[in-house]
């Protein structure tokens, strides 16, 4: 029994770190994150998919976005996008897509790269962000297109 | 070639343009009722007024509107005799039509034997299981969702009723904390959806208030009715959140809550939805 106890802790901590759900924490600095969460730049076509994509960031579920007429449906939760890159420079926008309420408070923005903190969250989403590293630069690159 | 396909794209934004100025202008017309003082609103609205004209033409016409057919069989089921007494609803409560007009307006409603409020679908089995000595039916179960259809259109165009004081004070306190909590992944709440983005788009979902006055209702995409808790369940799921369970404490404390929201809304069941 004695012993039972700690190997099903370590359990846990092992299945915790194998699904990759340590906390993510932000560099933030002056309500922007100069540093690429990747160290490297985003890729733009790459980010317009994410963008569009459902499962994804399905931004255009909350916002609309001039260039992107042909698809249907653009959401009006939020603001429109078009000349976003004009309002904000890079570190700015890669806030306000990883984690916007600490940039709007209450907002209905849902942060795309953050994993703790939630509440209810299905089991399969656990300890994940909506979006990886890669992808948040890879929106941070198109809305940089949307001047 | 190249100009037919121009003027074609260019016929279709401007189709889109209009509709969405045919939305803006019927979102002038949408009607609702004044809400009480202290209440979240200033008008409260119908989730009928959301929906398409088509969508409408449906609820309207008693004949096309296949909710009915819900109201059909249970008319049937209620006189039938069940279980180990050998009743059926209509030995106890006789002619639907009087005796349980009205009912459906107030739920969910307080039990002294219980201690705790139930709603019509736990009275239903509540009923069978104590005074028909039948089976409780499962929830979502055709009979069940049907029973529920029957017995709240028998209110159908009486104000929403229900009592949110005395005993029921707690529970509607633990519903209204339910609304305002975000879940899930995506960490919205109730209010971030129905409260402070009704009469707008998400993509191609159009916001209502999240009224309950329908309930249950024919949805059009699944052609079934859907009861209440199996449309909060997908609300949470939505979000990439873990629903509560159809029935338990924390959904029938938010049914109340959200039925005060629409206090004075006219029962529309069996309403049709998209
Ligand atoms: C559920 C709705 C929703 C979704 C989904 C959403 N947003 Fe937003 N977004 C908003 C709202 C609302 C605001 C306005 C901020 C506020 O609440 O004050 C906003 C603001 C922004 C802004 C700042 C715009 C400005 O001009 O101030 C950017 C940039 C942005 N969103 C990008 C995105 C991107 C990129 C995605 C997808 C990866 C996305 N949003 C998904 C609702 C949403
Ligand atoms: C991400 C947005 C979102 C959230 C959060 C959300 N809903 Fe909904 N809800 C919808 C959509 C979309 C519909 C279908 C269109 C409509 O009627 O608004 C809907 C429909 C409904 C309806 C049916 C209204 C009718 O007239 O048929 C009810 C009731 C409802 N929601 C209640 C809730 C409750 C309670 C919660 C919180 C547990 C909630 N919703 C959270 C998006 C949401």
């Amino acid at each position: 029994m004695r012993r039972l106890i700690p190997a099903a802790l370590l359990c846990v901590l092992l299945s915790a770190t194998a699904r990759g759900d340590e906390p993510i924490r932000l560099d933030i600095v002056d309500y922007a994150i100069p540093k690429s969460l990747t160290g490297a730049p985003g890729n733009a076509e790459a980010g317009k998919k994410v963008f569009l994509t459902r499962t994804l960031g399905n931004c255009l579920a909350c916002h609309q976005v001039s260039a992107l007429k042909s698809e249907e449906f653009h959401g009006e939760f939020g603001p429109s996008l078009d000349g976003v890159a004009t309002r904000y420079n890079t570190a700015q926008l890669r806030l306000i897509v990883a984690d916007p309420k600490r940039i709007f408070t209450d907002t209905v923005m849902p942060a795309f790269y953050k994993n703790d903190g939630l509440n209810r969250v299905r089991p399969e989403f656990v300890g994940k962000s909506v979006l990886t590293a890669a992808q948040v630069e890879d929106v941070v690159a198109f809305l940089e297109t949307l001047k | 070639m190249s100009i037919r396909y121009g003027s074609l794209a260019g016929l279709a934004t401007a189709a889109l343009v209009l509709s969405a100025v045919a939305t803006s202008g019927e979102e002038l017309e949408r009607k609702g009722i004044p809400a009480p003082p202290g209440h979240v609103f200033q008008t409260i609205i119908s989730g009928y007024q959301f929906r398409t004209k088509e969508t409408r033409a449906l609820q309207d016409d008693d004949l096309e509107n296949p909710g009915f057919l819900a109201v059909e069989r249970a008319a049937d089921v209620w006189k039938t005799v069940d279980g180990g007494e050998g009743k059926s609803c209509m030995s106890c409560h006789g002619e639907a039509e009087k005796t349980m007009k009205g009912v459906g307006a107030a739920m969910p409603k307080w039990s002294e034997k219980l201690n705790k409020p139930v709603n019509l679908e736990q009275q239903i089995n509540i009923c069978r299981t104590e005074h028909m000595k039948a089976e409780p039916w499962a929830f979502k179960s055709k009979e069940l969702t049907d029973m529920t259809t029957f017995v709240r259109f028998q209110s159908r165009g009486l104000p929403v009723a229900v009592k949110a004081d005395g005993p029921m004070s707690p529970w509607f306190e633990k519903g209204k904390e339910i609304y305002y909590t975000r879940v899930g992944q995506l960490d919205l709440a109730c209010a971030s959806c129905h409260e402070k983005n009704n009469g707008k788009f998400m993509r191609a979902d159009f916001l209502s208030q999240g009224q309950t006055n329908g309930f249950p209702t024919y949805r059009l995409r699944d052609q079934r009715l859907i009861p209440l808790h199996e449309r909060f369940e997908g609300c949470m799921f939505d979000v990439r959140g873990v629903p509560y369970k159809p029935l338990s404490d924390e959904f029938l404390a938010l049914e109340l809550y959200v039925a005060w929201r629409g206090i004075g809304l006219p029962v529309e069941t069996p309403s049709v939805r998209n």
